[in-house]
């Protein structure tokens, strides 16, 4: 079965060079890191996480979002999601993988990881965090390649898997809500001490994850002559539409509860980010993440709005479009202001920005670039045993 | 509701400290009594229970380094001097233990709209509020920060993994990470310009902060930042042990109006200011 993803075209290999490449540069930037230090990134003493974990918070949403196409295919029957059930548990794997890879570029101390197995400590998120994680990747890993290597045989998955299968259902909504709970629990940083963090983290993965893979699955539907069918595409609307306006009605919440209570600590990292904030000790103004936060909810609103568009018209080229605009919004929400924009204002109420350096954002190119390889063989994979499991239902 | 909380909080303290280390479980009976606001967790007839074991903290009279420009100064030199810290060219690298910031900027919950001269002008000593119930504890995740029986909070360097969980849960901003090694040098420049042999230096991608002079207050000393205030004016720093009603800190935080910082987090930090 795994032979199918030594068979490709140029397209194929060209797109795999690539990412072994950005890999390539990736490893060496952080080579260059793991010699240097941390200090080798823009992170600073005020501003102690910067876009690896952000990254990797957003990530956990993305392998959550997987949820969203496993669970009406196996808890509701929902036969149209055939075709790209796998997908969804793939897309985890290869998220929940980008995940780890980013934790372990942001530990000080990368040989010391396994001091948190070592030293257990369930007083703390990150600990729990740990355990779900893990947990998802195995079941994501266990629940796939035995639906996959069942229906490479052509026969229906066995039962035992099928607990595995229902486990992992809770167990998405569990890896979204730790992470949120790493942020949310800390006393003194207002902009994350909120109780709908871990529902509009939720909410924001259901609607990027699939819409990524409605992305993919619509590249690959030029590409690979691979359709997830019509059907399946407009209940990705309604998932994606739907996720992604609660969010908006969530940072709403947000919004009125910072602006009409008036206090200051609930409204500081909202200014900072929507509009920019005054430093009173220094008078210096610090906005450089107002243009990504307005650009971030008007490419929201505008993906949510061509969505239903696209679904109407049937444009498959508008649809990918408002998929990517989605997509793009609550990366940026998340994967930029949320966990940056939480360390301003400082303790001391003062601000301090960070800008990635070059080795940073070089190291997460090389990450993602990861994760694209991994999450290419296994689609390679999975669109090459659905072809011939296929095929052999019409011959017999 | 709150005992119910407590109780879940204990019990989930007491895995916590089953799985980690059974030093811990002594600290952690500590953990829940103490000085504060909250009602304490024994009984439910809401009365405080009486604070046991030693409580180390420290009240810094503002007033008395206001009058005294320079003495803040020097208590952060004696400390960094004698612990390695390292001076570092770059501001994102900035290492810490003890420091001064502006009224407004220590204490930005008591901060108001029309202070008078002397607050506004005020240099505040910030360090570890060293709190009875530490959230940078709570988040580590392999227990490389944790509570001392003296209730002070400590860094073991040596299991720290440097995710900087703590950094994000402290409120006060009292922690600092080697972003680099602290032992190179550039330009020629040592980052430590006179080593201390007596005190070990830290490696890179570890949290490091103030520990209250544990090596020392085991020997009946005091810190060196509170012999070194006190070596300028006499009472402008008090050491001692919270916990002990008889004790010179004790009786000065019956006597005189003191302020904690940001007090509504429930931290119940050990640092009490005189302003």
């Amino acid at each position: 079965m795994v032979d199918k993803v030594l068979k490709g075209n140029g397209l194929y290999w060209g797109w795999l060079t690539l990412l072994l490449m950005i890999m390539g540069a990736g490893a060496i930037a952080y080579l260059v890191q793991f010699n240097y230090g941390l200090g080798a990134t823009g992170m600073s003493r005020d501003v102690t996480w910067g876009i690896y974990i952000s990254q990797f918070t957003f990530l956990v949403g993305v392998a959550a979002g997987g949820l969203m196409l496993v669970l009406p295919y196996y808890l509701h029957d929902y036969k149209s999601f055939g075709r790209i059930t796998l997908l969804g548990e793939f897309m985890a794997i290869a998220a929940v993988i980008m995940c780890l890879m980013f934790i372990i570029a942001d530990l000080g101390q990368p040989m010391r990881a396994m001091n948190v197995i070592l030293h257990p400590s369930p007083n703390s998120m990150l600990f729990y965090d740990m355990i779900v994680l893990n947990g998802y990747l195995f079941l994501n890993v266990l629940c796939g390649f035995v639906v996959l290597s069942s229906e490479y045989r052509g026969i229906k998955y066995p039962n035992w898997v099928k607990p595995f299968i229902y486990l992992s259902i809770p167990w998405a909504i569990s890896i979204h809500t730790v992470t949120a709970f790493l942020y949310c629990g800390l006393p003194g940083r207002h902009f994350w001490l909120t109780a709908v963090l871990a529902p509009r983290f939720l909410a924001s993965a259901f609607a990027a994850g699939p819409a990524l893979l409605l992305v993919i699955a619509l590249i690959m539907k030029r590409t690979a002559n691979f359709d997830v069918g019509q059907t399946a595409k407009d209940k990705l609307v309604t998932i994606i539409g739907y996720a992604a306006i609660i969010n908006f009605f969530l940072l709403g919440c947000e919004v009125f509860v910072g602006y009409y209570s008036n206090i200051p600590g609930h409204m500081h990292t909202l200014d900072y980010l929507f509009f920019g904030l005054v430093d009173h000790s220094t008078g210096v103004m610090h906005n450089n993440l107002v243009p990504f936060m307005r650009a971030s909810v008007a490419m929201g609103i505008l993906g949510i709005i061509m969505l239903f568009i696209a679904r109407r018209q049937k444009s498959d080229a508008m649809l990918a479009t408002s998929c990517i605009l989605i997509f793009v919004a609550f990366w940026i929400d998340k994967g930029l202001g949320l966990v940056l924009g939480g360390f301003v204002p400082t303790p001391m109420e003062h601000i301090v920005e960070y800008v990635p350096t070059v080795v940073e954002l070089t190291v997460t190119a090389g990450v993602w670039s990861t994760g694209f390889f991994i999450l290419t063989l296994l689609y390679k994979l999975v669109v090459a045993v659905k072809r011939d499991s296929e095929a052999n239902l019409k011959v017999s | 509701m709150d005992n119910r909380r407590r109780k879940f909080l204990k019990l989930a303290g007491l895995t916590a400290a089953a799985g980690v280390a059974v030093p811990m479980l002594g600290s952690r009976a500590q953990a829940v009594s103490g000085h504060g606001a909250a009602p304490a967790a024994h009984g439910n007839d809401g009365h405080e229970a009486a604070p046991t074991g030693v409580r180390q903290g420290l009240v810094i009279d503002s007033g008395k380094f206001h009058d005294n420009p320079g003495l803040a100064e020097k208590c952060q030199k004696v400390c960094h001097d004698y612990h390695n810290v390292p001076k570092f060219p770059n501001s994102k690298d900035e290492i810490k233990w003890i420091w001064t910031d502006k009224f407004p900027n220590v204490f930005p919950d008591h901060s108001h709209y029309k202070k008078d001269a002397r607050l506004s002008a005020m240099n505040i000593l910030a360090l570890c509020n060293h709190c009875d119930n530490p959230p940078c504890v709570r988040a580590c995740p392999t227990g490389a920060t944790f509570k001392n029986s003296d209730g002070v909070v400590m860094m073991d360097f040596h299991r720290c993994i440097g995710c900087r969980f703590c950094m994000a849960a402290c409120p006060y901003g009292a922690r600092s990470f080697n972003w680099r090694s602290p032992r190179g040098s550039e330009n020629g420049k040592p980052f430590i310009k006179n080593y201390n042999q007596e005190f070990p230096s830290r490696m890179r991608g570890v949290v490091e902060k103030c520990s209250l002079c544990s090596w020392r207050t085991k020997q009946g000393k005091d810190p060196l930042c509170v012999e070194e205030a006190n070596k300028g004016v006499e009472g402008a720093m008090v050491f001692g042990d919270l916990n002990d009603p008889h004790s010179e800190i004790s009786q000065i935080l019956r006597q005189r109006f003191t302020i904690q910082r940001k007090p509504s987090l429930g931290t119940k930090p050990s640092i009490f200011y005189i302003i």
